[in-house]
């Protein structure tokens, strides 16, 4: 069990704002902190990691206090026992990949270590630097390195941005079974829908620092859907409006291509060349006008 | 021909390349993680041997060398010998004056290990002296080993303030820049030619090795 009250003043690109964060985190829970870019969700998992320090809060894990600011408690990350994985892997290139995984092992242990590298299929690149291996294989060994210490608590960092579709795919399923075989808690900041379906237990989605929503995933994108359902990425700009008989023809320039699409006669007579038009991918329908 | 010159440069390479990189890294490290205002102080101290003249220095380190001066004393007091005239007293002249030899490479190197490297090896529960050890050398070796091969090589060479802490006394301070001039004065051109072309040839290998170092140290890392 993870409790944590957490409070950082951020510099944002449209201003100050202050981040401030209360969860509660069961053991062998999968988190997935999900938010745009500058919400303030990176700078909560270096707190967690104890890379930044907050304004004030308080972090207990298993009922360890790592973090209390009104008792001067801030444990280094050397002493937190965690797994860290960075964005671009942060590899050590002066070390094999099996001394990479190595590394943060309280005891070296090379039958885990080889077990580790076989579940992954990695084992024919145990002695391999980690300059000469794929975006994949990097990621791969970035994750063996922080399991293979057996942390309390396994924080992951936008792990999968870095890598194509069809990498990041399998690798998803691969960081679920493991995580779920080991039972480490884990808490990953994404800004990618694919995480939070394929990997998260529980969702917490963060704006400038607000905690905006927690609870299952599907709960998430069922109540985004119902609240804003104009907000579909899909529109573009009324180039043409031709009146045929009973309805209207209407072509759209979307954002690489162009769009031709009929429309009954009352709706169309609403809409003007120029306007701003949203569509909604499903099915198809039309939604909504928006004045420009 | 007396080689003992040369003997002498040698000594007073490795006493001062050694004793600059124990202390250079850790004020490398200081230099290149804390972002204090005052460093940009102390890294300007470091880099004036840069720009002043080896006499100005040799003056001041005179002052504080010798048996009456602050540092001259206590050592007086410890060695029972004086600083100035004595090998002790080049070698501390010759590390002040190599100071930002050393140090300059040292924190460039310091500062392109990537952070995260370093962040990365703390969360695996390593301390920040093993993290500089296992991460953080190792990654900026070529950086190491410039400021080692770039502080021998400017050891060699040192005359200036030599000369005024130690002067030229055989066996002792006579470097062979100095044991060179010594000879010009003489009119004793055949030694100064031989020593002269020894040193030349000696410094060149010794740049020519960083070159070669860094090629290999950079295809290496590709």
């Amino acid at each position: 069990m993870i409790r944590l009250n957490l409070r950082k003043k951020l510099r944002g690109a449209r201003g100050d704002f202050d981040l401030k964060v209360s969860l509660e985190i069961e053991k062998g829970e999968f988190l997935v902190i999900f938010g745009p870019s500058g919400s303030g969700k990176t700078t909560l998992l270096r707190m967690l990691a104890g890379l930044e320090t907050p304004d004030e809060g308080y972090l207990e894990i298993e009922g360890k206090v790592w973090i209390d600011t009104n008792r001067k408690i801030n444990l280094p990350p050397q002493k937190r026992e965690i797994g860290f994985v960075f964005q671009d892997y942060a590899l050590f290139p002066n070390m094999t990949v099996f001394e990479n995984i190595a590394y943060g092992m309280k005891k070296k242990d090379s039958k885990r270590i080889r077990e580790l590298l076989r579940i992954a299929g990695l084992e024919k690149l145990s002695e391999t630097k980690p300059a000469t291996l794929s975006g994949g294989q990097k990621q791969r060994v970035a994750l063996l390195r922080a399991l293979a210490r057996e942390p309390r608590l396994l924080l992951l960092d936008e792990p999968f941005s870095a890598l194509d579709p069809q990498t990041a795919a399998p690798l998803r399923e691969e960081v679920k079974k493991l995580q779920k075989q080991e039972g480490i808690t884990t808490i990953m900041v994404s800004h990618h829908e694919e995480d939070v379906l394929k990997l998260a237990d529980r969702i917490v989605h963060l704006n400038e620092g607000k905690v905006l929503f927690q609870g299952k995933p599907e709960e998430f994108f069922y109540m985004r859907k119902t609240q804003s359902p104009v907000k579909s990425s899909l529109h573009g700009l009324l180039l043409e409006k031709i009146f045929n008989h009973d309805h209207y023809e209407i072509t759209l320039a979307l954002k690489t291509e162009i769009l031709t699409l009929k429309i009954n006669q009352t709706l169309g007579e609403k809409l003007k060349v120029g306007d701003k038009i949203y569509l909604s991918i499903k099915d198809f329908e039309f939604l909504e006008k928006n004045e420009s | 021909m007396d080689f003992l010159p040369f003997w002498l440069t040698l000594k007073l390479a490795f006493w001062t390349t050694l004793i600059l990189l124990i202390i250079g890294i850790p004020i490398g490290y200081y230099l290149a993680y804390t972002k204090y205002k005052i460093n940009l102080l102390f890294e300007a101290i470091i880099n004036l041997p840069l720009v002043i003249p080896p006499t100005v220095l040799g003056f001041y380190l005179l002052l504080i060398l010798n048996p009456k001066g602050i540092i001259g004393s206590f050592w007086h007091k410890l060695f029972g010998k004086s600083l100035v005239f004595h090998f002790e007293g080049i070698v501390v002249a010759s590390v002040i004056y190599c100071f930002p030899v050393m140090i300059n490479p040292l924190v460039s190197g310091f500062r392109s290990v990537p952070k995260n490297l370093i962040e990365v090896s703390l969360t695996l529960g390593k301390s920040k002296l093993e993290t500089l050890i296992r991460v953080i050398l190792p990654n900026m070796k070529f950086s190491v080993l410039t400021g080692i091969v770039l502080t021998f090589a400017h050891t060699l060479g040192e005359f200036g303030i030599v000369l005024m802490i130690g002067g030229s006394i055989e066996g002792e301070t006579k470097v062979v820049s100095i044991a060179i001039y010594d000879a010009v004065e003489k009119l004793d051109y055949s030694t100064a030619h031989i020593y002269s072309a020894i040193l030349l040839i000696f410094s060149l290998l010794t740049i020519l090795s960083v070159y070669i170092l860094n090629r290999r140290l950079s295809s290496d890392q590709a």
